[in-house]
């Protein structure tokens, strides 16, 4: 018998090529997630992000500004009556709301909550400012 | 041409008209409702005349302000008050009258000159504010006010109202309603009074309907005397 014809006959092919094949895909998938959670590190919270859709901003940048971008839109609106401009904390809460109980803050996975619970930096914003979907507020009104 | 093509015609046209008609101020309230992105200016002086004569015997100025500002409308000393309304007796002839009361907006604002952050400030437009992420909470401002517009606000508050931010620790006065007035629309308190008695508007324009008024009739600021030039003017005092 030939060196080949044994190999065919002991099914050397397969037992080779298959293993070789799945731990390749295996890996690939690892490397896939991996990259995947460089941007997600481990145990951030999942949030309620309410109707979501096309931010004001990549989200990324947002998670690192938002504080500034809120401040100076808050400096111009008090003193300089500049309502018209797109980073106002009533944006936010406006697509932001849990549809659930139309607030971004109240429970862990609130929008603001979540996120200022899990890096302990306290949320002053809505002792004075609503929290609540003005739309959603203005329907209650109406009824 | 056939009569058919005569009355399709004339009905395209009045249906376009139609259409014109119903659109055209949806799309002045929308362009106003999206809000201005030009800061105020000093071109623009915002004030009222207020017709003490016609004021009648019911505080739906006040119902409307406190309404608007999500304010209690309770009067213990601790209940933010933005207007009130007070009663006025000449001791020698008893004639009496009643008027609105609320921060002047001075063009000389003793509260901004007080206040010691930089928090109590009059914007360009002739609205005196304050900008409660800078307040501390000291009432100087409360102190040097003449007409005691002011008010602090004691107890932790719910459920404000998105456009009108409040909240516990901080002074707070009459703001003209400047949510409304960056909208185009005038006051709660001008707005809700069934006689007209409240007139809002330019003070820096010499065509707008209260400056015409002013030019014509008698008008009074009240403490005059202390020349902080005041927004809100009376008249029949």
């Amino acid at each position: 018998m030939s060196h080949d014809s044994l190999r065919r006959a002991l099914h050397l092919d397969l037992l080779v090529t298959v293993p070789a094949r799945i731990i390749v895909f295996v890996i690939a998938i690892l490397c896939l997630t991996n990259i995947a959670a460089a941007t997600e590190s481990y145990g951030m919270p999942k949030l309620d992000i309410g109707k979501g859709g096309q931010c004001v901003a990549p989200t990324e940048w947002m998670r690192v500004n938002h504080m500034k971008v809120l401040f100076k839109q808050r400096d111009e609106t008090v003193h300089q009556g500049i309502r018209g401009s797109k980073y106002s904390l009533k944006n936010c809460v406006e697509c932001h709301a849990s549809l659930r109980d139309n607030s971004v803050i109240g429970r862990p996975d609130s929008f603001c909550e979540g996120c200022h619970r899990y890096e302990a930096v306290k949320i002053d914003c809505f002792e004075c400012h609503s929290s609540k979907r003005s739309t959603a507020l203005a329907q209650e009104e109406t009824k | 041409m056939t009569d058919t093509n005569e009355q399709r015609r004339q009905f395209l046209k009045t249906s376009v008209g139609a259409a014109a008609v119903a659109i055209a101020p949806g799309m002045l309230m929308f362009d106003m409702a999206h809000g201005d992105t030009e800061p105020v200016s000093s071109k623009v002086r915002w004030g009222m005349l207020i017709d003490t004569a016609n004021c009648a015997d019911c505080d739906k100025c006040v119902k409307a302000c406190n309404k608007e500002n999500g304010l209690s409308g309770g009067l213990s000393p601790t209940d933010s008050q933005w207007i009130r309304k007070v009663e006025l007796t000449d001791m020698r002839t008893e004639r009496t009258l009643a008027l609105p009361m609320m921060c002047q907006h001075c063009a000389e604002p003793p509260c901004v000159d007080v206040c010691p952050t930089g928090a109590s400030f009059k914007r360009a437009d002739g609205i005196v504010l304050v900008d409660k992420h800078i307040c501390i909470g000291c009432r100087y401002c409360m102190m040097a006010c003449p007409y005691k517009a002011r008010s602090f606000v004691h107890e932790p508050l719910h459920d404000q109202k998105p456009d009108v931010p409040r909240g516990r620790g901080v002074v707070e006065s009459c703001t003209m309603c400047v949510q409304r007035v960056d909208k185009g629309l005038i006051p709660a308190c001008a707005e809700a009074c069934p006689n007209k008695s409240i007139l809002f508007g330019n003070l820096n324009a010499p065509d707008s309907e209260i400056s015409k008024k002013m030019r014509t009739v008698a008008s009074t600021q009240v403490r005059a005397d202390l020349g902080l030039n005041t927004g809100i003017r009376y008249e029949g005092i």
